[in-house]
């Protein structure tokens, strides 16, 4: 872990240890999310990306180590205190998890309606404000299944910032979007982030998105966490890391060659950049 | 694993099983007292659960009626007593074809629908949804349904066996011709409401506990898979019905309810 980062730190890891069923996933990870920045998490299928988002919120608990959320252990809290560490999270879950039973306009306003005094007119405003402000003004009478993936996933976006959150987790909002719409989710996240100052940290796969908008990128590897910005992860030697990134950017990549030879051919290619 | 660890396993599974259970119902007793009261969620809970299921509660008790009603006026006849028929017509669905019947029937088609519902809701990540909204779903979601399953079991009850006199009616008096007058002073001389009416009751709301515990545990603890939401649905039907079963015989024998 970066040591110079730790004080800003919004979110830390520190030595969690989490196996599921019979399967290790973090074997002493620790990192941390660097409050008011972009960071992105990346890793194979399988690295722990979403589990990683999990622990933050608090639906998962580790088996050792201690997640911090804006300066509380969260790993140990019962369900009720959690609910008030939550209030300063907003989540959008990789389906979106609207509840299909509600209307979107409901689903934005659910939030709203639970936690804070505000009257319908004033609730029926935000709502739309936010709605608008994902580029779906004229849906809110809809229900979660007319829509496609990438409206819902932009609703479900609008849902979890509509509390003006602290803190907001994206788990992979870019799997299964055309390009457009990959384009258009990145652009309101970094949009929101720098305008409000959120600490957000997005889940992904997609490569080419997460070094656009990435202030900083924790890869996961092998239950650990390998730390730093963008450019650090270029340079980056473990063949591991190089692997990833020549499967996702390099059109000639060939599984078949040696991890090896595509380090060594990686590094001359980047140290010749 | 020789048939003793079997027996062994699966009875520590149940017990296991029986503990989850009861830290449920725990938890819904808690969050039924806590504020606000759910009580819009609880009204559509009401009319899934007990204005979808009239029509098959209706149909199955008017045909349920018309064959016992056949049946005991059948049997009765043999000893000369077919005046008799409305009480046993009465007392057999009032005490216990009644609520058992439209527990059985409620739980195909509500406790299910219920279960799969919550299932469905883990299984796409809603219930974590709410958590994460700091919403417990325990108030949000299982809340209103177990209380719709509490309380319309009674009176669905009640419409089973209203139904289920009727039908026993058409038969015994339109198509045997029995005295209309017979029937009905025969049922009304034999139904006592203390002892009848009120023990049909306390049946009922002891099986709508049941089925509204057990759907709703089913769906709220399965797993977040498709094969999880079957489960959760089958286990459901199968799980409250036996314990409808159970539960009757031990009401009957042991507190004559």
């Amino acid at each position: 872990m970066d040591e110079s980062l730790r004080a800003e730190f919004h979110i830390a890891f520190d030595g969690v240890q989490l196996s599921l069923g019979r399967r290790s996933v973090f074997r002493g990870l620790s990192c941390g999310f660097v409050r008011g920045q972009v960071t992105v998490v990346l890793g194979g299928s399988g690295a722990g990306k979403s589990t990683l988002l999990r622990l933050i919120g608090g639906l998962l608990r580790p088996d050792a180590g201690t997640v911090r959320v804006a300066g509380q252990e969260v790993s140990r809290l019962p369900e009720r205190e959690l609910y008030r560490v939550r209030e300063r999270i907003g989540m959008l879950f990789q389906g979106g998890a609207l509840l299909d039973s509600m209307t979107i306009f409901d689903n934005v306003a659910l939030p709203l309606r639970e936690h804070t005094d505000r009257s319908p007119d004033e609730i029926a405003a935000e709502v739309n404000r936010r709605l608008a402000d994902v580029g779906l003004p004229e849906i809110g009478d809809l229900f979660p299944r007319h829509l496609s993936g990438g409206m819902s996933r932009r609703a479900a976006l609008a849902r979890s910032v509509v509390m003006d959150p602290e803190i907001v987790l994206c788990d992979e909002p870019f799997s299964g979007l055309d390009p457009l719409n990959v384009r258009r989710i990145e652009a309101l996240l970094v949009d929101l982030s720098r305008r409000r100052g959120l600490t957000l940290v997005v889940t992904s796969h997609h490569l080419a998105s997460s070094l656009r908008m990435a202030d900083r990128i924790v890869f996961l590897v092998d239950g650990h966490a390998v730390s730093g910005t963008p450019q650090d992860l270029l340079r980056n030697e473990d063949r591991r890391i190089v692997d990833f990134l020549a499967a996702e950017s390099d059109p000639s990549f060939d599984v078949a060659r040696s991890a090896d030879e595509r380090a060594a051919h990686g590094a001359a290619g980047r140290a010749g950049a | 694993m020789s048939s003793i660890q079997t027996l062994g396993f699966r009875t520590l599974l149940l017990v296991v099983h029986l503990g989850r259970l009861g830290v449920f119902v725990g938890r819904l007793a808690r969050a039924s007292l806590a504020p606000p009261s759910r009580i819009r969620r609880f009204v559509a809970e009401v009319f899934d659960v007990g204005v979808l299921s009239l029509p098959i509660v209706c149909l199955s008790g008017a045909t349920v009626g018309a064959v016992l009603g056949f049946q005991s006026y059948v049997a009765l006849a043999r000893f000369g007593a077919e005046g008799s028929v409305g009480a046993v017509v009465g007392l057999a669905l009032i005490r216990e074809f009644g609520p058992v019947l439209t527990a059985l029937l409620v739980t195909g088609r509500a406790g299910s629908a219920v279960a799969a519902e919550i299932a469905s809701m883990v299984q796409t990540g809603q219930i974590d949804g709410l958590r994460m909204m700091s919403i417990d779903p325990m108030h949000f979601v299982v809340m209103p349904k177990a209380w719709a399953m509490l309380f319309t079991l009674p009176l669905l009850s009640a419409l089973f066996i209203v139904f289920a006199i009727a039908g026993g009616y058409g038969v015994v008096v339109h198509l045997l011709g029995l005295d209309p007058g017979t029937y009905l002073t025969s049922l009304e001389d034999s139904v006592d409401f203390h002892d009848d009416v009120m023990q049909s009751l306390t049946k009922a709301l002891v099986f709508g506990t049941l089925m509204a515990s057990i759907s709703t545990y089913r769906g709220y603890t399965s797993e977040p898979t498709s094969a999880g939401v079957s489960a959760a649905t089958t286990g459901t039907v199968v799980t409250a019905s036996v314990a409808v079963l159970l539960f009757d015989y031990a009401l009957t024998t042991l507190w004559g309810v």
